[in-house]
């Protein structure tokens, strides 16, 4: 099976940094945050952001579970995925862990937590980012 | 540039799993009959345009602008490859009207394929889901059915969608394409059938989605004032728009309306004079079944919330008000991404020229196509019509 289109190491650490502690970019003048880093603002247009932690807690906005993974991921398989609504406002796409589907809902409260996503080949390098857990109430 | 360009002649290959075919083959064939069809010499093509998603991930074979004008027999026409996920070649034949109303070309053909079940499932998902946002969607593992499921989820909160509408979809666009002998499905399936297939993404199942296809598509296209010379039923192109949106699903406001679709069928309605209510067919771009809901709501059919409703009351049936995906849609004619939007346009043509068989639309007069990329990120609108008005 060809490889040729799972990502490389170098491009894998070009966004390490926004990947593990969650970096986004808030835009000076309107506010708005976007996951990642951007040089103008889709929605004012302004060129002045500074870059941000984003906020590791929000709700989900809505989720599914993916039953039909990509041929990098086929061995994790079935698993959830959603966008989650960070409390900060900024939107993400992120998979759901330590739950089933049947204990979520869109609204659910979620918390970021920093695991393996998956990995180049058996001797490359292994790929991490966030992904988000409900939220354990009272503890 | 409304009514400036007309189609003259369409062809296409059925959509199907063509084990015993190559890009290039399924092309020629395409091409080939559409210029019998418009009863054109292969000289007289003055440039190519080519709709295609991936063929450099598929097939690993890039640069088929030269490749298949080599292999059509032209070399030394320009071609060029489009790429605009699966609304590549909706896009193509945008670029082709416009170098035919510009002045540039008097006779183009505009085509387009795509090569999928030469690879794994697997590999076919991976590939698609590069028409998201690879950085910050598909790199954590969402695929195309995820993206949709996730709208799916929202318009069935915000505005009580329900699992069964969803389903009605499915077996309207088979029981179209159960008329259409290109279709790679050419059966009835019922809401049960729908409800009990496998889960892909939930709430979406395997019978919401299109399917993997092989397939290619083509039209030729000429300046208005000499169509005549080469068909007595020339359908006239009178308004085509396109937009984009953002990448990433998640940097929408509301993920429940596509906004290059607003923006792009604002473009087409505007240029070609007509309302949403003027148009008596419609291709849309139903990749999922959700997709067609949107397409109702966005081209304005109806009003944001009430794509469901359509369904229920059987306005988009073939003999309805509105009938829409009469060839069967992607999901049942089949979703050769690169293929979809021209496929689209030789539909409609078929359709305003009175030569859609069992499927056809009594009266069309006007028709329009709707082919989005990726989960909404680009889209191309064109609306067709018998006459020049």
């Amino acid at each position: 099976m060809s490889n040729m289109s799972v990502p490389k190491a170098p491009r894998i650490w070009q966004l390490a940094e926004r990947r593990y502690r969650l970096v986004g970019s808030k835009c000076l003048k309107c506010g708005r945050l976007f996951v990642g880093l951007r040089k103008v603002c889709p929605q004012c247009k302004s060129t002045e952001f500074e870059y941000v932690e984003l906020s590791r807690r929000g709700k989900i906005y809505s989720y599914t579970v993916i039953r039909a993974p990509p041929m990098e991921r086929e061995k994790y398989g079935p698993y959830i995925m959603a966008i989650v609504e960070l409390d900060d406002g900024c939107r993400l796409t992120a998979e759901i862990v330590d739950c089933s589907s049947e204990e979520i809902d869109i609204g659910t409260e979620v918390e970021a937590t920093f695991r393996k996503i998956g990995e180049e080949s058996e001797s490359g390098i292994i790929y991490y980012a966030c992904k988000f857990r409900p939220v354990v109430k009272g503890v | 540039m409304r009514g400036d360009v007309a189609v003259i002649g369409v062809g296409m290959t059925k959509f199907d799993e063509h084990w015993n075919k190559q890009l290039r083959d399924l092309f020629v064939e395409a091409a080939l009959e559409a210029l019998d069809d418009a009863r054109v010499d292969l000289k007289d093509v003055k440039a190519m345009f080519i709709g295609n998603m991936g063929s450099g991930m598929w097939v690993e074979q890039e640069h088929l602008g030269p490749l298949l004008a080599d292999y059509l027999g032209i070399p030394g026409v320009p071609s060029l490859k489009v790429e605009s996920a699966c609304a590549s070649s909706g896009m193509a034949f945008r670029l082709g009207f416009m170098s035919v109303a510009a002045g540039l070309h008097d006779i183009v053909l505009v085509g387009g394929v795509e090569k999928m079940s030469d690879v794994t499932t697997g590999e076919s998902t991976h590939h698609l889901a590069t028409a998201a946002d690879r950085e910050w969607e598909a790199f954590y593992g969402v695929t195309f059915p995820g993206l949709f499921a996730l709208i799916a989820r929202r318009h069935m909160k915000q505005y009580g969608t329900t699992r069964e509408q969803l389903a009605k979809v499915a077996v309207k666009n088979h029981k179209h394409g159960s008329y259409n002998p290109k279709a790679q499905y050419q059966r009835a399936i019922s809401i049960d059938d729908v409800l009990n297939s496998p889960l892909v993404a939930d709430p979406l199942r395997l019978l919401d989605s299109s399917p993997i296809s092989d397939g290619a598509a083509a039209v030729i296209i000429a300046r208005s004032d000499i169509a005549r010379r080469f068909t007595d039923t020339p359908v006239y192109v009178l308004g085509s728009g396109t937009a984009t949106d953002t990448i990433a699903l998640h940097d929408r406001d509301d993920i429940t309306i596509l906004r290059s679709v607003v923006l792009a069928a604002k473009e087409a309605y505007s240029m070609a004079k007509v309302e949403p209510e003027d148009v008596n067919l419609a291709e849309v771009h139903d990749c999922f079944t959700i997709a067609e809901i949107l397409a109702y709501e966005d081209l304005g059919f109806v009003k944001k919330g009430e794509g469901g409703r359509l369904i229920d009351e059987g306005m988009t049936e073939l003999g309805g008000k509105i009938p829409v995906n009469p060839s069967g849609g992607l999901k049942a004619k089949g979703h050769p991404v690169g293929a979809t939007g021209i496929a689209q346009v030789v539909e409609v043509t078929l359709q305003l020229r009175n030569e859609a068989g069992k499927r056809q639309v009594s009266n069309a007069e006007i028709g329009l196509t709707h082919n989005i990329g990726g989960s909404g990120a680009s889209c191309v609108v064109h609306i067709l019509g018998r006459s020049r008005r």
